[in-house]
């Protein structure tokens, strides 16, 4: 039995009690589903191993939506604990557990497969590709994200959560001051996901670069097409830091070492230094595919042509560059001096720059357009002020003396929420809402989804905006209580109010959802929002080979062309069309490194070297295997797209 | 699959093109995973706690024989490509067979390395010194390993199929790689065994 008790969680309580039998009714429910109504075997062909772009972003978006409601928990649990002073609904620990997931969840395993997803399902449509340059490894990517996710989703049911902050400074973090395995989860659970973005980055560079239809120069392609190559790029550049210094904190805390430990040579700030050297990078990683996103639904629905097409490319460039030289400014208060700070203060100010520029193309845009407020436009439109807002007070958290006032404060949180809650998830709730009709052929619910997003922006400024005055007062982020006499405590339960607003507009989206599937009409046509860019003029939903001819093209507006010029898109006749075949491999190794993670955060080290072994055993396998792919007959092709309703033009 | 004759056979396909390209990006990130473990290198290299410093663990004779033999595979992986691009199958195999055998020998010279380390009381757990070095070098080590493995795995592929475009990309990406662990082992000869012993 000696075996299992490093399995107990070190912290119980009845919710968490709960949440284990809950698993585990799910879980059997799942299975005895999939059993009853004999779906194993679709499941497994149809989406297991599917090396289908289009697929694999769809579960990107699944996984993303079911990680938003865990986060979307996290923090409502947090706003009820701080809704009123000396609040007894978590305790310390506890407290720091669910802070620590909400942060982790929503970057990692919410916002992150989001955006990866909508890549993935638009990218290659927009530049008029068959898939992505190394499908296989797609798929890979996809299932590297769900074990890290998995392990990371388990360990508050098995060995404890981690509970040192999303940013999991040392020495907190050490095994000192954090005992339980929750912390080695959070190592490996980010390492795994990470190494399956990392290739992600390197799929997509390739496939932008050498996949782009006839015709589609650089500077012609569509802005979110853009966004997602210079986001990879970011990727490729952030990542193997974060690598890196995960490998150290795991060194620390399971072999000994000292890196970030306070003697023997460590130097704990280190860990803050190399978390950030990729961590600023990574909110970039998020705002630019959004900022994309934007572009395209604000250019749809003014139905004018992009305002300062080129400035736009050149600022998205700019921030990227920037990102890479702003990291001090998390920890302005850590005593690197003034020099130090001042540089960075400036750098950091001088994003403003760009991201102001990208604010008033979108603003001219819609200058004289003719408006069509869509749920993707109001949450666009919302966007704009709101984000601003939010722009405006991290130019007020870069001045490095003022910060001294602001650090570590709500108003930090309420800052970085002001960024990411208009700024990224808006953005991915609008993309979602534009392409629904591209990814299942009809339009989510315009009335629902209206009331949605009223709800979710009268919830977003009622939950965020008074924490802005509690930090300047002085409310510490990520303290588990306040006492009355601070004061804190209606302004708490303003944001509490606004948090059960959003909590209301989020479950209206999974309604939304569900109600669309049985109510929405099918017969939306392929271009619904008589859009703009590519990925609309192919059928809808789109067959398994994206465009029966390869389209040519001539600007970023490719289907405005051929609707408004007599642009022609489709030259030629259509011929067989070569496709990659569905793997095993990409889950199977998936499945592998999650025993890995799993047993490397126990130290179980026989079933570690076990599963390292058999890792590397799928690659020379795969290395073996001769896999050419498969080709769709011309007559095979042609007969789908009668069936889609005729040939393009 | 159309190929393209008037390119070197490792190129002459789309697919082969964007391997390559992809290769190269994946490089990219290593360099910065590199680069990531140098800084921090620099960073700790005096924080040597109670432990000794790189100066007094340091030999001299182990190193030239790792340099030597890890610059030599370099130019044996770039002669059996050379061989490849003349279309002689039996001389490539003959260099890749010598550059893994280059590879081992410098393994086994790295491990006897460590051993030492080992006995001289420089273990992951001394000192943040001792730990940075020796995850630096273990990484590269590691990627060694794999390349060894890798290796070996494109011999059979040549052995069995001959020269086709796939295992001449394979090679050639292969090659790449070879010549990137050996810039790494410049630097890290130069900037920790150079510097550390002067």
């Amino acid at each position: 039995m000696e075996f299992f008790e490093r399995f107990a969680i070190p912290h119980p309580d009845p919710m968490i009690y709960a949440s284990m039998v809950a698993i585990v009714l799910v879980s059997i429910a799942i299975v005895a589903g999939l059993t009853y109504f004999k779906k194993w075997g679709y499941l497994w062909d149809e989406w297991l191993t599917t090396t289908d772009h289009k697929r694999i972003g769809i579960m990107y978006l699944i996984s993303a939506l079911i990680m938003l409601f865990r986060g979307g928990a996290d923090a409502v649990m947090m706003r009820v604990q701080l809704s009123s002073p000396e609040m007894e609904f978590l305790n310390a620990q506890h407290y720091n557990e669910v802070f620590t997931t909400h942060g982790v969840v929503m970057i990692f395993f919410m916002a992150m497969p989001f955006v990866i997803g909508l890549m993935n399902y638009i990218v290659p449509l927009q530049i008029g590709a068959r898939d992505v340059a190394f499908p296989r490894l797609n798929a890979l990517s996809f299932w590297l994200f769900f074990a890290g996710a998995m392990l990371f989703n388990i360990s508050f049911v098995i060995g404890g959560s981690p509970d040192a902050g999303w940013t999991n400074y040392f020495p907190l973090a050490s095994n000192e001051f954090s005992q339980s395995v929750g912390v080695n989860y959070y190592m490996w659970a980010l390492q795994i996901s990470g190494i399956g973005t990392l290739m992600t980055g390197i799929n997509f560079i390739v496939t932008i670069f050498r996949m782009r239809a006839p015709g589609m120069k650089l500077m012609k392609m569509p802005l979110f097409t853009w966004s997602a190559l210079i986001t990879n790029v970011i990727i490729v550049f952030a990542f193997p830091v974060l690598t890196v210094a995960l490998l150290m904190g795991t060194f620390d805390r399971q072999f000994g070492t000292s890196f970030f430990a306070t003697g023997n040579g460590g130097m704990d700030m280190y860990w803050a230094n190399l978390f950030w050297v990729w961590g600023h990078p990574e909110v970039y990683i998020l705002i630019l595919p959004a900022f994309g996103i934007y572009s395209e639904i604000i250019s749809t629905f003014s139905e004018r042509n992009l305002y300062g097409y080129k400035s736009m490319v050149a600022s998205m460039v700019l921030i990227s560059l920037l990102s890479f030289f702003v990291w001090v400014h998390h920890f302005f208060t850590m005593g690197q001096g003034a020099l130090t700070n001042s540089i960075f203060s400036i750098t950091t100010m001088a994003i403003a720059i760009p991201t102001g520029i990208k604010i008033f193309n979108w603003l001219l845009t819609m200058w004289k357009g003719k408006i069509r407020f869509t749920v993707p436009m109001l949450y666009s439109v919302a966007f704009i002020p709101l984000f601003t807002v939010g722009g405006v007070t991290g130019v007020m958290l870069a001045m490095a003396s003022a910060d001294y006032q602001y650090h570590n404060t709500m108003f930090l949180v309420a800052h970085f929420h002001n960024t990411i809650i208009p700024g990224v998830v808006y953005a991915m709730l609008a993309g979602l809402t534009y392409w629904w009709p591209k990814m299942f052929g009809f339009i989510l619910n315009e009335r629902i989804g209206k009331w949605a997003f009223w709800f979710n922006v009268v919830g977003f400024v009622l939950a965020f905006f008074p924490m802005y005055i509690t930090g300047l007062d002085g409310q510490a982020r990520r303290m588990y209580t306040y006492s009355e006499s601070t004061g804190f405590g209606p302004l708490n339960m303003l944001s509490f109010a606004g948090a059960g607003l959003m909590a209301i507009a989020f479950i209206l989206i999974a309604y939304n959802i569900f109600y669309s599937i049985k109510n929405s009409p099918r017969n939306v046509g392929d271009d619904p929002w008589n859009a703009r860019s590519l990925e609309w003029a192919t059928h809808n939903p789109v067959p398994e080979y994206n465009f029966a001819i390869t389209p040519e093209v001539n600007s970023s507006q490719a289907l405005w062309d051929h609707k408004k010029k007599s642009h022609t898109l489709f030259k030629g006749k259509i011929d067989k069309i070569h496709m990659p075949n569905n793997s095993g491999i990409p889950i199977i190794m998936a499945g592998i490194l999650f025993v890995f993670g799993f047993s490397f955060v126990f130290s179980i080290w026989p079933a570690v070297i076990i599963a390292a072994i058999a890792f590397f055993s799928c690659m020379l396998y795969s290395s073996f295997e001769n896999d050419h792919g498969r080709y769709i007959s011309a007559e095979e092709v042609k007969e789908t797209e009668e069936k889609f309703g005729g040939a393009k033009k | 699959m159309k190929i393209d004759h008037s390119q070197p056979l490792e190129y002459s396909t789309h697919k082969n093109e964007m391997n390559i390209l992809g290769f190269w990006i994946f490089l990219g990130a290593e360099i910065m995973l590199f680069a990531t473990l140098f800084t921090s290198y620099f960073i700790y290299e005096n924080r040597v706690g109670n432990g000794p410093s790189g100066a007094e663990i340091f030999e001299i004779t182990p190193v030239l024989i790792e340099t030597v033999v890890l610059l030599t595979s370099s130019f044996t992986i770039g002669l059996a490509i050379n061989a490849m691009r003349l279309n002689r199958p039996k001389a490539m195999l003959w260099f890749l067979g010598i550059t893994l055998i280059l590879g081992a020998t410098f393994l086994s010279v790295e491990i006897y390395e460590f051993v030492h380390y080992y006995h001289v009381g420089a273990t992951l757990q001394t000192s943040a010194f001792t730990g940075i070095l020796l995850t630096t070098l273990g990484t590269h080590g590691a990627h060694v390993t794999f390349g060894l493995f890798w290796g070996i795995a494109i011999f059979l592929q040549i052995k069995k199929h001959g020269l086709t475009p796939e295992t001449a990309n394979k090679s050639f990406n292969y090659s790449l790689y070879w010549h990137f662990l050996d810039v790494m082992w410049i630097f890290i000869f130069s900037f920790i065994y150079l510097k550390g012993m002067m």
